[in-house]
């Protein structure tokens, strides 16, 4: 039966199975989640939720073996509950995961793709490169990251695409300055049929002012906060093109030339003061706004 | 019923009704006529016989009473606080005045001339408190340990069913399928089951316990539960098809409606799915001990007439707002809440600017908003709910500081189901097209509930879900022969 996966008495237990850190804030796990990896296409993500108490959070797939009943998810330690994952160890198992959620990438054939990732974002571009090129598309590839030691998968990145680029904000790996610098010189150079951008929102905004300017195509994979991800809430609405767009099932990835960046930075603000106070406590133990409010 | 005291539980999110004991259930039964033809089971959607269950809580069998609604019903504490008895079974009670528009000239008059004989007072002739006893008997057997009938493993072969939604339609098409000698399987996208009784619900008015123990009564009896199984993605209609003999959709109607004006994606304006389901499923309310965080400000504004913006209004005066007003654009009582809401919310100190609505939301540097710039509106002409629809008054503009808005103008059904199932008819708002009996366009797959009807009541999607069972066990057994 399709829904039936139990192990050891127990169904569904979304256990860690690999972990590896890939660069001082950035982990890959592999976590078994038979029913999602059956149906996960690139572009897509999933809901996990650590613990009772522990919020949902989208993270997006990077990866996926249906044989194994496998998926791969790479994410940036950078709030409470990502830093908790990044300390759970292999053998341990998330309580909730669910998806494939949003829409899955459109995949065909069309020509010659250029792949810009930026920071942990290179991690679901290296899955699109791969879905990308199996469906015979030519791959450029323009990865940065603000040092070397920052940069993951550039081995890995280099293997699938026909051309790679490397840019650091500080030269210590390709070539000195962004990616928008890079694909300007590649889009002068190359007939590009469509670019995908997935990183920083400034990033992906920039990527798309380049495009625009040379008349390409380019589609964006926009991260709003999300609660439930199946398009219940409104949390994670996003104006493109003047309507007003869920980025859980409308999305997650638009026509990056439609999106208000500006409302999307600006929504992704919303709760930066309990965001700093999460963790404040997480690292402390206790709430510490006690001696000034006397909350317990 | 005795209440929670304002002053108290405007600081808390435990259960504002506190229900009645045994001896004023007893007190509260003793006041049904018996009528001969009870309006009330007519009243119900559902059909519980009501009578007999009053007569078995006068008589002090209590555990006969509640096996008598289970016949009908198997989520009584959740319809005991939630159901609008007051339009439903409560509504036509013959004590009640309000069974005037049900009943012959004939039948009025005997009512009257009965109520006279026995000298009762307007006071006295409000009806029976059915919706607290009914609620009485389910608190009743879960402090008892009486559980509803267990069905035997072996009466399970009769076929496998699979239902999308762990919701109010869901579970009651669950129970009944059960209790008939079938498989249940709910899938549920969220991490917890009860659907909207669970996301949507505050604790003050359905406790989680409550949602809980009837889902556990549920499980008891054989009906398995799947979470974190988005039904349209994980696994499709098709697929279901394919493993189970029918497919039952109870996916509700969790789309929410924005009204599409400026400023409505300022931070600080919240849908009220979100803001109920951050607090309700999610426990916003004990941040930072849990992790799903919410902000509150001085000044909460919510649009909108119905229960759900009752549960937003008073939700956030207890997460500390000092001010909480709710603008609706009809009058006081065009409000579609259920009265005892609107007088809880009153009571708690919510406040309402009728005849009015929001024309656009003013936001600060940061793009958080400030204010929420108001009409006045009047009533028009009648439209075809039989209300007068409301026009704004040119020139009527004013504006309101607020530091969260909740937007509770309704609900529609999710379109992630029809959209991923080939040949599945929907209607004008996505609905998925049904007949009496939940049978959809495909064959085998049947719908009910808010997922059919839009947003709609507990009791309507559990009635629903009850048909669509018994249409499903026909549907298997007629496929055998």
């Amino acid at each position: 039966m399709l829904w039936d996966f139990r192990k050891n008495g127990r169904d569904y237990i979304y256990r860690i199975v690999e972990k590896k850190r890939l660069a001082p804030d950035i982990v890959r796990i592999e976590v078994e989640a038979p029913l999602v990896a059956r149906k996960a296409i690139s572009g897509q993500f999933v809901i996990i939720r650590l613990k009772e108490g522990g919020e949902r959070i989208p993270l997006t797939i990077s990866g996926s073996d249906p044989e194994k009943g496998l998926i791969t998810i790479i994410f940036q330690e950078i709030g409470k509950t990502t830093i908790e994952l990044g300390r759970m160890e292999k053998g341990e198992s998330i309580l909730n995961l669910v998806g494939p959620l949003g829409k899955p990438a459109e995949l065909k054939n069309f020509g010659t793709v250029v792949c810009v990732g930026g920071g942990v974002g290179i991690a679901p571009i290296l899955y699109r490169v791969k879905a990308l090129k199996s469906v015979g598309n030519r791959v450029i590839s323009i990865i940065g990251a603000r040092n070397k030691d920052l940069l993951i998968l550039h081995n890995e990145m280099k293997e699938v695409s026909d051309e790679l680029h490397i840019a650091t904000d500080d030269g210590t790996l390709g070539r000195k300055g962004f990616v928008t610098d890079v694909l300007d010189e590649v889009l002068a150079e190359n007939r590009v049929d469509l670019i995908i951008a997935i990183g920083p929102v400034v990033m992906m905004r920039a990527v798309t002012g380049v495009g625009s300017a040379h008349g390409v195509r380019t589609v964006v994979s926009l991260n709003p906060i999300m609660v439930d991800g199946t398009g219940m809430c409104g949390s994670c609405r996003v104006t493109v093109g003047e309507k007003v767009r869920f980025a859980c099932v409308d999305g997650p990835e638009f026509d990056g030339e439609f999106v208000d960046f500006d409302e999307l930075l600006q929504r992704n603000r919303r709760y930066l003061k309990e965001e700093a106070a999460s963790l404040m406590v997480m690292r402390a133990g206790r709430c510490t706004c006690f001696e000034e409010t006397g909350c317990e | 019923m005795k209440k929670q005291d304002v002053s108290r539980r405007i600081k808390n999110f435990e259960e504002v009704a506190l229900g009645l004991d045994e001896t004023e259930a007893v007190l509260e039964a003793k006041r049904c006529l018996e009528c001969q033809r009870p309006w009330c089971v007519r009243g119900c959607p559902v059909g519980v016989d009501i009578p007999r269950f009053i007569r078995a809580i006068r008589d002090g069998r209590f555990e006969d009473g509640i096996r008598i609604i289970w016949e009908k019903n198997s989520l009584p504490a959740v319809c005991g606080r939630v159901c609008p008895h007051e339009v439903q079974c409560e509504g036509v009670c013959s004590l009640a005045r309000g069974c005037s528009k049900f009943m012959t000239a004939k039948g009025r008059a005997r009512v009257e001339a009965f109520l006279e004989q026995f000298n009762l007072t307007q006071k006295r002739r409000r009806p029976v408190s059915i919706g607290a006893l009914e609620r009485f008997l389910a608190d009743y057997a879960a402090e008892h340990g009486i559980t509803p009938y267990t069905a035997g493993s072996d009466m399970k072969g009769k076929g496998k069913v699979a239902l999308v939604g762990s919701g109010p339609a869901s579970l009651a098409a669950a129970g009944e399928l059960v209790r008939r000698g079938y498989h249940a399987t709910i899938f549920e996208a969220l991490h917890a089951p009860g659907g909207v009784l669970r996301y949507g619900i505050p604790n003050f008015r359905l406790p989680e316990e409550i949602i809980e123990r009837e889902i556990r009564q549920l499980k008891d009896m054989g009906v398995e539960f799947r979470q974190d199984v988005v039904i349209g993605r994980t696994l499709t209609v098709d697929e279901l098809l394919s493993d189970f003999d029918a497919v039952f959709i109870g996916s509700g109607a969790g789309a929410p409606v924005l009204m599409g004006i400026e400023g409505e994606n300022l931070n600080g304006v919240y849908s009220a799915n979100e803001f109920l389901t951050r607090v309700n499923l999610m426990e916003a309310y004990r941040f930072p001990e849990t992790d799903t965080p919410i902000n509150i400000g001085k000044r909460v504004v919510t649009i909108g007439g119905g229960n759900v913006a009752m549960d937003s209004a008073r939700v956030a005066l207890r997460l500390g707002a000092e001010e909480s007003i709710i603008l609706y654009r009809r009058r006081r009582e065009e409000m579609p809440a259920r009265r005892e809401e609107i007088e809880n919310a009153e009571e708690e100190g919510v406040e309402f600017k009728f005849l009015t609505t929001p024309t656009r939301y003013i936001g600060d540097d940061e793009g958080c908003v400030r204010a929420v710039e108001c009409i006045r509106m009047e009533p028009g002409e009648v439209d075809d709910s039989g209300r007068q629809r409301p026009v704004p008054v040119a020139g009527s503009e004013f504006t309101i500081e607020a530091d969260t808005v909740i937007v509770a103008i309704g609900q529609r059904p999710n379109p992630l189901i029809p959209t991923t199932t080939q040949g599945l008819e929907t209607g004008k708002i996505r609905n998925i097209i049904a007949d009496e009996s939940g049978r959809t366009s495909i064959k085998g797959v049947f719908a009910g509930g808010d997922a059919t009807t839009g947003a709609a009541t507990v009791i309507l999607a559990m009635g629903a879900g009850v048909r669509a069972a018994r249409a499903i066990a026909e549907y298997i057994e007629g496929c055998k022969d």
